[in-house]
């Protein structure tokens, strides 16, 4: 600990880099949580090892390549599989079956990282028999984690833990059934990849490209403002069919957002709303 | 020009053994119209709901778990969830982060303490709780650059004294909490 000297990046810094990133490489980091982003930064320099805040800089505005390790590393792509085992408890119980009732099934899962909850969805599908009619489509600001999501291969060390949750989610089959091990990690069943679409996709610049019944976006717009996060709902709101369902992470609320009223919450601890209107 | 800073956010942040002197402090908090309260204990998941209403049974302050982007009100004790870490953004709302464990805790009491130091300067006091393991150090560090006043526990009164002796060897501590001058404490609050 005490041999990585943080150094202090002040707010005109941070208004410097964010002009940066939009005028060089169109990325436009504005409007994320000051704080969250202010501390991915400061850790990022240093963890490799700048020395000043000016040569950090200056390497982001000359070195296209460190772009991408800079977008991957204040980005935050923690994920785990069955995470919040309830909230898949209750996609299992009360959503899948009425998403069954379409004759075909768009997921959208926004934010997906490095696809862990786009393989315990498949896994739901599979299991409820509507996987042969649905598409997942995972979309990532990162092309590097959706690399990782293509591959469906994951450390070997977490499936005690995913197995848990998987159990606690309502899983009834032996959860090693769905992968093969091999050395430390694992690749899952090449059938619940099969239906999965992965493509980039910024929240902040991107627009609607489909129609969903469903959207997951749990633990993403925790690093948006409230500016952004009303617009990414909104973008939300567009791109879900009536009566199809928003699930947030179980921390996060639409409720400052303008397209509060056109959704219903779900009558359950979950954060998953219904578009009604 | 020095007068006495009115205290506006009390962050309480502890880890093993600091539940107890947490409910404490909590309970002898007189009602404020200008008091915020944040509260960051390392804890297992299952325990939230639980803090929640030991905090309630013993406090006239509102008492909740923090949602993302949850407005700062007076009056208000906001509880850390189970695995995110809660930072303080310049306006005054909580802003909830699930990024790496540090200090291998989530959530981290250097996180909170960092960014409230960042948000509140000298209108923040923060209180390190017993612990084993040095979260909250580098925050309390940051904290005090920033002019937040700076509580520990008292070793001798903790449980478990690590985390407030690595606190005190790197911090130039304002006040040693132990329950003879909890009274002093609350004092400086009201």
């Amino acid at each position: 600990m005490a041999d990585t000297v943080e150094i202090e990046v002040t707010d005109q810094e941070v208004e410097w880099l964010l002009d940066d990133l939009i005028d060089r490489y169109g990325y436009d980091f504005t409007d994320y949580s000051r704080a969250s982003f202010k501390r991915r930064v400061t850790r990022l320099m240093s963890q490799d090892k700048f020395l000043s805040f000016a040569e950090f800089r200056y390497r982001l505005g000359e070195d296209a390549t460190y772009l991408t390790r800079f977008v991957e590393q204040v980005t935050v792509n923690v994920t785990e599989m069955f995470r919040d085992p309830h909230f898949y408890k209750v996609l299992r119980e009360q959503i899948l079956p009425v998403l069954a009732t379409w004759p075909m099934i768009r997921i959208w899962h926004a934010g997906c990282s490095t696809g862990e909850e786009v393989y315990s969805v498949a896994i739901l599908l599979k299991e409820a028999n509507l996987l042969h009619k649905s598409v997942q489509y995972a979309t990532d600001i990162n092309p590097s984690v959706l690399e990782r999501a293509r591959a469906g291969i994951f450390p070997l060390s977490q499936m005690k833990q995913y197995s848990e949750n998987y159990i606690l989610s309502g899983g009834r089959l032996d959860f090693s059934s769905y992968y093969t091990a091999q050395y430390n990690s694992v690749k899952f069943d090449d059938s619940l990849g099969r239906r999965v679409v992965l493509a980039t996709h910024n929240l902040v610049s991107d627009g609607t490209f489909n129609e969903f019944q469903l959207i997951l976006c749990r633990n993403v717009m925790i690093y948006f403002d409230k500016i952004l996060q009303d617009k990414v709902t909104r973008l939300f709101y567009d791109s879900l069919e009536t009566l199809g369902y928003l699930a947030l992470g179980s921390k996060e609320t639409i409720k400052f957002t303008t397209v509060f009223d056109k959704f219903q919450q779900l009558e359950n601890r979950e954060r998953i709303w219904r578009r009604v209107k | 020009m020095h007068r006495k800073e009115r205290y506006t956010l009390l962050v309480i942040g502890g880890s093993a053994g600091a539940l107890l002197t947490a409910l404490d402090i909590i309970s002898a908090l007189k009602p404020s119209s200008a008091l915020s309260v944040v509260v960051v204990l390392h804890r297992k998941q299952t325990q939230e709901d639980t803090l929640v209403d030991l905090l309630t049974a013993r406090t006239l302050y509102r008492v909740k778990e923090v949602d993302d982007k949850d407005e700062l009100e007076p009056g208000c004790i906001y509880v850390a969830p189970a695995d995110y870490h809660v930072l303080l953004e310049k306006d005054s709302t909580l802003s909830l982060d699930d990024s790496e464990k540090v200090n291998f805790s989530r959530p981290s009491i250097d996180v909170t303490f960092e960014s409230a130091a960042e948000a509140m300067g000298s209108k923040l006091m923060c209180v390190l709780l017993s612990g084993a393991n040095a979260d909250g150090v580098a925050g309390l560090i940051a904290a005090k650059r920033k002019g937040a006043f700076i509580v520990v526990q008292d070793p001798a009164a903790s449980e478990f004294p690590v985390m407030p002796q690595q606190a005190i060897s790197q911090v130039t501590v304002d006040m040693l909490l132990n329950p003879r001058n909890l009274p002093v404490l609350i004092d400086l609050l009201s």
